[in-house]
């Protein structure tokens, strides 16, 4: 970051110290050092993975934008990249890890499949997009995108920490739980903050269900 | 090997004849092979083992011939080269049990439980028949035909109701949970216990032997997030100290129902599906799923189209052996600089891929009669330069660094062991088979598209270790830019297309199957086609699924840090473990 861009606090720095100190807000020195030291989760799912390893490799080299750490363990990282198609198999196990990451921490879904489902959306298997269960910060279109695309998402989410404050940041809140239930494998796929309507669809009169799907069509 | 004399490699013999009060010839139009009743399976398979010399049961598969039967379908080989024996059992679907053929031929294990699985074939005295994709708990078997997925709106695409009056309905709304899942009739989450991994570590044999200590065996799990396991593979071993005493794979993580959607889709929807198989070499895939297409259609691509399409799945196993190298060396603890030197070789290759289909990983290049569109000007030039300058020196440079170096020979050789007989009787394929001394290369064996052409050595080593599946690879590699050197001299101009250009077209009826010696083994797509657009059963024959079989027998004795090197010489891409 250039000096006069750091100085923002509108104080005047006397001549003989400029160029060595830099008065600056608190907000702006914690973002920029968080956003330039974002350390992505170690953590592939499926083809997108191998484009994400791509991007860390010598060619793109991520590490030039602060990211060339790489934790495998979710408690050392920043930022989720979550890199594919998510099934419902895996997803008890990424929400567990969602959970497992101390605050502040960003997902980013990379691709097609973690944003929606992508081509295997109607996939008995599949989740139709992280976002179901975890909140996302950035989505990265693509089938996979390019190491170019993922680079331009990762400055994106430099950009939009810094533009956080501490003072409305929702981990430095008293009330607020961040912790997302993890998902059970039943039947299929069940999402514990769905009890009731489950229950509510699987105990009505089969004809009922029939109607309810007919008219959702209008 | 008792084989009769008057028998060449490459007859099947009439075993329509041979057990005429058994085995009939399966007639049907389009189809080859046997039908075979249940209760002579097991008699029949040990026959054909011991007696024909059909020592490799390659695939093993079912089809929903809804409402009419089930049908398990098995591919068995030589190993000394020729056609597939095809074989089949049908079942009622009501009561579909059929006899374990594990016992005759080991590798049917994990595909037995597949066809468990999606199919609901109870295989009688298989050893641990689980679900193996879906988790146990899982309502229905979803290959079946009458099993509807939650988002399920026709049999076949295109569907009709995606664009109602020109405006796009998402699959949410039609669902009442507003979400991909469904659930029988009255039941309650509430009550529900989920099914814990009990099962899975009851499979585990225990450690019988006591010597006197007052010891307990610990069962961890790697994965599924852990950087050793190449995706979202888990495995549960059962330690005694740091020894493996007992190993199984767990896969299903990446399950992404590649067949269920395949079996909508038309033929040519499911080229890019294919690509996102083994998402390393795309071109290798497309390639097994178009023979398989072109038998069914009966067509072959001209001249040109075919050396097109040996260079490109030749750089594929370049690109894929460089990448598995590189990945091998991370599991050995050299984090990230061998790789780095192998993806920059791959991304030359990629290069090509961008240039030639428009994209660097999901080709989508290949069609049914050819390719997609011709190499742009100047691409054979640069593919000349990577096969004659830069490739051969850059092989001979990994070789020169890895080969020689000794952590690598200490922490590879006479670890993993799996003998000539064991890869064999697991129905490993490609490089695991190749390294424990089983000269077995399709392109050599059962030749397909202009394979006969080209002068190259089948790689072979002969002690199973991962350091000689690692000399494999590196001498593939070498044999690969020998067959892109001979390809690039001797092609010629021409039309590079021969086929429909409809996006949907109806197959003949029958089924067909396509097999290529892909960068992990052989890749096979078994076909059924009932006339219509869509394919009626859709089944990717996975070779690192199926090499995953001889994980354990690899692993069995050695120190737990070495099944991460182990599992990273047999070289899977979950999506194509799980497809």
């Amino acid at each position: 970051m250039a000096m006069d861009e750091i100085n923002k606090a509108g104080v005047t720095i006397p001549p003989e110290l400029q160029g060595q100190i830099a008065i600056t807000t608190l907000d702006k020195i914690y973002n920029w050092s968080r956003s330039n030291s974002l350390w992505p989760m170690m953590f592939g799912l499926a083809c997108c993975a191998i484009e994400m390893i791509i991007t860390a490799a010598s060619r793109y080299d991520f590490s030039r934008f602060g990211m060339e750490v790489m934790r495998p363990s979710p408690r050392q990282a920043d930022i989720m990249i979550v890199s594919g198609t998510v099934t419902k198999k895996m997803v008890p196990q990424i929400v567990r890890l969602y959970n497992q990451m101390s605050e502040p921490r960003y997902v980013l879904a990379m691709g097609a499949c973690a944003s929606g489902g992508g081509p295997f959306k109607e996939g008995y298997n599949v989740v139709s997009g992280i976002d179901k269960f975890i909140p996302v910060d950035i989505y990265i279109p693509g089938c996979p995108p390019t190491p170019q695309a993922l680079l331009h998402g990762l400055i994106i989410m430099q950009k939009k920490i810094e533009r956080q404050k501490l003072s409305d940041a929702d981990w430095y809140k008293k009330d607020v739980d961040n912790e997302i239930p993890v998902p059970i494998l039943g039947p299929d796929l069940i999402d514990p903050r769905k009890y009731a309507l489950i229950k509510e669809q699987t105990h009505k009169p089969a004809f009922q269900v029939v109607e309810e799907v007919q008219n959702g069509d209008e | 090997m008792a084989m009769s004399e008057q028998v060449s490699v490459s007859q099947i013999p009439a075993f329509h004849e041979i057990y005429a009060d058994q085995v009939k010839l399966d007639d049907r139009e389009g189809y080859e092979g046997f039908i075979i009743p249940a209760e002579f399976l097991v008699q029949f398979a040990q026959a054909i083992k011991s007696k024909w010399g059909y020592d490799f049961l390659s695939s093993v598969t079912a089809v929903d011939y809804f409402p009419d039967m089930m049908e398990v379908v098995y591919h068995a080989y030589r190993s000394l080269g020729g056609p597939a024996l095809v074989f089949k059992v049908q079942v009622s679907r009501e009561d579909s049990v059929v006899p374990s053929l594990v016992s005759v031929f080991p590798g049917a294990e994990l595909q037995e439980r597949e066809a468990w699985d999606l199919m609901g074939i109870r295989f009688e005295n298989h050893p641990d028949l689980r679900r193996i994709l879906m988790w146990e708990g899982f309502a229905g078997h979803p290959l079946r035909k009458d099993w509807k997925e939650p988002y399920f709106e026709e049999e076949n695409k295109p569907f009709s109701s995606r664009w109602p009056e020109g405006v796009a309905v998402r699959s949410e709304t039609l669902n009442p949970y507003g979400s991909n899942v469904q659930y029988p009739k009255d039941f309650d989450p509430e009550t529900w216990t989920p099914e814990a991994d009990e099962s899975l570590y009851l499979g585990l044999k225990s450690f019988k032997e006591n010597d006197g200590l007052d010891t307990e065996k610990i069962i961890i799990n790697l994965g599924p997030q852990h950087p050793s396991t190449h995706g979202v593979f888990r495995m549960a071993a059962l330690l005694d100290g740091e020894t493996i005493v007992d190993l199984k794979p767990v896969c299903g993580y990446l399950h992404r129902n590649h067949e269920k959607i395949g079996e909508r889709n038309t033929y040519l929807q499911n080229m890019p599906f294919t690509d996102r198989l083994d998402y390393i070499s795309s071109m290798s895939n497309n390639f097994g799923y178009a023979l398989a297409v072109e038998k069914l259609l009966g067509i072959k691509p001209p001249e040109r189209a075919d050396y097109i399409r040996v260079i490109m799945a030749e750089l594929t196993r370049i690109a894929s052996h460089f990448m598995t190298t590189g990945f091998l060396l991370n599991d050995l603890g050299a984090f990230f600089t061998p790789a780095l030197y192998a993806l920059k070789e791959r991304e030359l290759i990629l290069d090509v891929f961008e240039a030639a289909s428009g994209s660097r990983m999901m080709c989508n290049y290949f069609r049914f009669g050819g390719v997609f569109q011709d190499l742009p000007e100047g691409l054979l030039e640069v593919i000349r330069d990577l096969a004659f300058n830069r490739l051969p020196k850059k092989i001979d440079e990994m070789d020169a660094l890895l080969t020689e170096n000794e952590i690598v020979r200490s922490r590879c050789i006479g670890i993993g062991v799996l003998t000539a007989e064991e890869a064999i009787a697991l129905s490993a394929s490609g490089p695991v088979l190749r390294g424990s001394g089983v000269p077995y290369d399709i392109r050599k064996a059962d030749p397909y598209s202009i394979y006969d052409r080209f002068d190259f050595d089948v790689a072979v080593r002969y002690h199973g270790d991962i350091f000689d599946r690692y000399l494999v690879r590196i001498e593939e590699i070498r044999q690969s830019i020998r067959i892109i050197q001979q390809a690039v001299t001797q092609i010629k101009d021409g039309p590079i297309f021969d086929g429909k250009s409809q996006y949907s077209f109806k197959v003949p009826p029958g089924e067909a199957y396509g097999r290529v010696e892909g960068p992990k083994g052989e890749l096979g797509f078994y076909l059924v086609s009932n006339g219509q657009a869509n394919p009626w059963r859709y089944h990717v024959r996975a070779p690192s699924f199926i090499n995953l079989t001889s994980l354990r027998q690899m692993s069995l004795g050695e120190k737990v840090a070495d099944v991460v090197a182990v599992l990273g010489s047999i070289d899977i891409v979950l999506g194509e473990v799980d497809r």
